[in-house]
């Protein structure tokens, strides 16, 4: 075994973990960067709080999944170890599933299948094989949360985009008025953006993110 | 290391354990949460019963209200005949429907609930039906007024119909067309989900789904058909 000898302890938060937490938020994104779990992001983007749990979901199944990989690491066979991640995430969303079936139904009756594709989500698969295999729990349980952050911090941006456009509301909060009744801003014929409830929208909204991502970071543009 | 973690018998010990700690991880999850998934179904049900004669609550009231609307639960048998001993809340109709299409079970076996309801003195009759969209079930109960003619309210709901087309089934503008209509005429089921509505001439005819067309179909396949077996019952009650 490779790191048997780590002779002085790391503190929890040395420059290497902080690392681990800041780079997934920038400069390797998930969504913007690495371009990963973008069918999640077009499809549950309408309304802010579908954006937020499942922001919660990812964050819970991809801690969970990487400190479980990261226990086992040196325990799963090479030949199925995709297999075993593949068995521990499905796990994991059958579980949040199941509680949120239970605990907040309407949310999980909008989210629908989306709460099973997570499963696919190829940035939880992506981690636990690029990183988790690799690295003690520790570090790897702040991968985790700080991949489902950076994935995190891209939906709910462009659900509130969505929703403040699209619907006219915040957490279902109307803040322009209503639409029907023409109260607030309807009354001087505002009309809500109906295209930005549809996916296309969000891809659209993604761009603009990753352009303007770039825009300031140039490292991150390709030289080729 | 002891084991050579690359072996076969290795491979197999630990998928084998990796199956079983799972599994049982998952069924005593799946075992512990029933209760309250039961309990946010049943809720919405009578969410969608209440809705359907015209009153609006949140989940958790529904119990109250639907203890308060409710008088009376009804389960007849394809004939029309009302039968003894089978609460009409506990009828799943989506499932009889499934079995029945899947041919697990005779369509004589097929138990039809109705809901009486007392609202503000006047009799309504909650009538559940369930169908087939294009891509999956659409179902929805429908109120019909004293006259057991009238509709008085409709609410639909879908499983994975086309959002924007199909899916539209499930909002107010769909159902709220339905109010007033009249189900039977001359003894005919005439209720029908066409293009364009029936006009003011036809008090039976509904406006279909523009690019949804096989989920209206569905929907009128779905409240014909069931209408259709209410219908003698409802003659012996009126």
């Amino acid at each position: 075994m490779a790191e048997v000898a780590t002779v002085e302890k790391e503190p929890l938060f040395s420059k290497k973990n902080r690392q681990l937490l800041k780079d997934p938020l920038d400069d390797q994104n998930p969504i913007t960067v690495q371009v990963l779990g973008i069918c999640s992001a077009l499809a549950i983007t309408t309304q802010v709080k579908n954006a937020v749990v499942m922001t919660l979901s990812v964050m819970f199944v991809m801690m969970a999944g990487n400190v479980i990989i990261s226990i086992l690491r040196n325990r799963i066979p090479d030949r199925i170890r995709i297999i075993v991640q593949l068995v521990v995430v499905a796990a994991l969303v059958i579980l949040v599933d199941q509680v949120l079936k239970a605990f907040v139904y309407d949310v999980s009756k909008q989210l629908s299948v989306f709460v099973g594709l997570i499963i696919t989500n190829c940035i939880i698969m992506g981690r636990l094989e690029a990183f988790a295999l690799a690295n003690k729990p520790w570090p790897s349980l702040l991968d985790g949360f700080g991949n489902a952050i950076g994935y995190g911090w891209v939906l709910v941006i462009v659900a509130v985009v969505r929703e403040l456009f699209g619907s006219g509301k915040l957490f279902g909060i109307e803040l322009l008025g209503n639409a029907t009744a023409k109260t607030g801003l309807y009354s001087i014929g505002y009309m809500n953006n109906n295209m930005i409830i549809l996916p296309p929208m969000a891809l659209i909204l993604v761009g603009i993110i990753i352009w303007i991502q770039r825009a300031r970071n140039t490292q991150l543009i390709e030289s080729h | 290391m002891a084991l050579d973690k690359n072996s076969n018998g290795y491979t197999f010990g630990f998928a084998i354990v990796m199956v079983i700690v799972v599994g049982a991880v998952l069924s005593i999850a799946a075992i512990q949460l029933k209760p309250f998934q039961d309990k946010n179904i049943s809720q919405e049900k009578m969410q969608n019963i209440l809705y359907s004669i015209s009153v609006e609550c949140s989940r958790d009231e529904a119990p109250d209200l639907f203890e308060k609307y409710v008088t009376e639960q009804v389960v007849i048998n394809s004939k029309g005949e009302p039968i003894e001993g089978v609460k009409a809340f506990d009828v799943d109709v989506q499932k009889q429907y499934k079995e029945l299409k899947a041919k697990a079970i005779s369509p004589e076996a097929v138990e039809y609930p109705l809901f009486v309801c007392n609202k503000d003195g006047e009799t309504i009759y909650v009538v559940p039906m369930v169908g087939t969209g294009l891509w999956g079930p659409v179902w929805g109960f429908i109120s019909l007024k004293s006259d057991l003619n009238t509709i008085f309210g409709a609410t639909f709901d879908h499983k994975t119909e086309t959002p924007g087309l199909g899916a539209e089934i499930k909002e107010n503008s769909f159902g709220n067309q339905f109010k007033d209509d009249v189900v039977y005429t001359d003894g005919k089921v005439t209720i029908k989900v066409i293009k364009g509505g029936g006009g003011a001439d036809d008090p039976s005819g509904v406006d279909g789904i523009t690019g949804g067309t096989i989920t209206s179909v569905g929907v009128e396949e779905m409240i014909q058909r069931t209408f259709e077996v209410y219908k003698p019952y409802f003659e012996t009650i009126k």
